[in-house]
């Protein structure tokens, strides 16, 4: 079992490749703990509530929203935020069709589109929809995101990544 | 984020799970197990909840089971819902389950978590209501299986300490026509209305509610009346409203009367079409 200490506890997370020690509260969410832990700021803080998805990252490949997840519980598995995606197909799809407008959203569609292109690198529109249904827009970019998505899939736009 | 000194715990069995609730109750650390822990952290952030130490069971292996065992079907209590969509074993359930929350959340919130959560929905238990399932739950006396009709009234009945492990339903049940109905006040991702779902075995039609009353709930004397092909369908509908549990919902999703005339044209169509099905 972990340490039951309810103070702070020393942990190793992985993340973007790369093991970094940190002192957390069992009760940190893994947002707080990217952000004001470990100065990754691409995951956005929006609702707090897990209902907006800018806090969206990738957890052993399966996109999470970091506000309803604690960082306690990453421990042991592969963390991906929008700083370890270097020129990915979709990144450069997302400039490429300008699916953003304020971008406060951009970071946590990204990483939602990356999970969703993992899982499914040949999507139908209804998976899409049904994924992207998990992020808000404000600035209403869906139909932009949807494009940038099928670029991809098309394999019209390309990067170095993957 | 939840405020104060919450301890964490992370268990690899049912017994140092019980084990370690009660000792931390001793302590007066006001426990609570956690599996997907989404519900938690949002009304631990709105202050509606204090957990003063979480138990957190998605270690434990049997939370994790989806597997054919004798007759049935076995469905771990800290299942992520998409995991049980992917696998889709029970379309039935796979459909209730995608209509909850969205896709993201989806792969938080556990199986387990949705059907003894505190938000009054709780959909997932409707499949689990119409197919007579069995329950699997840990306490202080070990682990005991209960049919769900015996254990769950408005909300699973638990006594302190216990927790649910896992649901099991029989494979009979697994193919069964269905329909799940969910409806919206607006669009495809609003809050929910109301959810019925519906399945047919032996000529008999068996309904479950969400959203039209404070709790989900499956009634016999609401699928009698559904049942009685012997009047017209509008006049079964009527008579089962009047067998309905109160209170009926009369909130900001929608009031009394809009729930009620959604349900009546809800349960037209889902009559029709499921009398209809093989």
């Amino acid at each position: 079992m972990p340490n039951p200490s309810a103070k702070k506890i020393s942990v190793s997370l992985n993340i973007n490749g790369e093991m970094r020690q940190v002192e957390i509260r069992p009760i940190d969410t893994l947002l707080y703990v990217l952000r004001h832990h470990l100065s990754l700021t691409g995951a956005k803080p929006g609702c707090l509530n897990g209902d907006c998805g800018a806090c969206s990252v990738m957890v052993n490949d399966n996109v999470y929203k970091s506000c309803i997840m604690l960082a306690i519980e990453s421990v042991g598995s592969a963390i991906t935020t929008v700083e370890g995606l270097k020129d990915s197909p979709i990144q450069n799809a997302f400039v490429k069709h300008f699916a953003f407008q304020c971008g406060y959203c951009t970071p946590g569609f990204i990483m939602n589109c990356q999970a969703l292109l993992l899982k499914h690198p040949h999507p139908t529109y209804e998976v899409v929809k049904e994924w992207l249904s998990s992020n808000i827009c404000r600035c209403t970019c869906y139909q932009e995101i949807e494009e940038a998505i099928f670029s991809v899939v098309e394999g019209r736009v390309g990067g170095t990544s993957e | 984020m939840l405020a104060g000194n919450i301890e964490y715990y992370q268990p690899s069995t049912v017994n140092e799970a019980v084990e370690q609730f009660f000792i931390l109750k001793k302590e007066n650390k006001l426990p609570m197990y956690y599996a997907g822990g989404t519900e938690i952290l949002t009304l631990g952030r709105l202050n509606i909840i204090h957990p003063g130490a979480i138990i957190d069971i998605k270690a434990i292996k049997e939370t994790l089971s989806h597997e054919s065992y004798q007759e049935h079907f076995i469905f771990g209590a800290s299942l992520p819902l998409t995991y049980i969509e992917e696998k889709n074993i029970f379309p039935l359930l796979t459909q209730t389950s995608m209509e909850i929350a969205d896709h993201t959340a989806r792969n938080k919130i556990t199986i387990g978590g949705n059907v003894c959560g505190n938000i009054f929905y709780r959909e997932a238990v409707l499949p689990f209501l119409l197919c007579d399932s069995t329950v699997v739950v840990a306490g202080k006396e070990g682990q005991k299986t209960h049919p769900i009709q015996d254990i769950f009234n408005k909300t699973f009945q638990f006594e302190e300490g216990q927790f649910l492990i896992q649901l099991l339903i029989e494979k009979k049940y697994l193919t069964l026509p269905f329909i799940t109905i969910k409806k919206r006040q607006q669009w495809e991702t609003g809050y929910p209305l109301i959810t019925v779902a519906c399945i047919k075995i032996e000529n008999q039609l068996r309904f479950a509610f969400s959203g039209l009353c404070p709790f989900p709930f499956r009634s016999q004397k609401v699928e009698t009346e559904l049942n009685n092909t012997l009047l017209p369908k509008e006049e079964r509908i009527n008579h089962a409203i009047e067998q309905l549990p109160t209170p009926v919902l009369n909130d900001v999703e929608g009031s009394k009367e809009y729930r009620l005339f959604v349900l009546r044209n809800t349960l037209k169509e889902m009559i029709v079409e499921m009398e209809e099905k093989e």
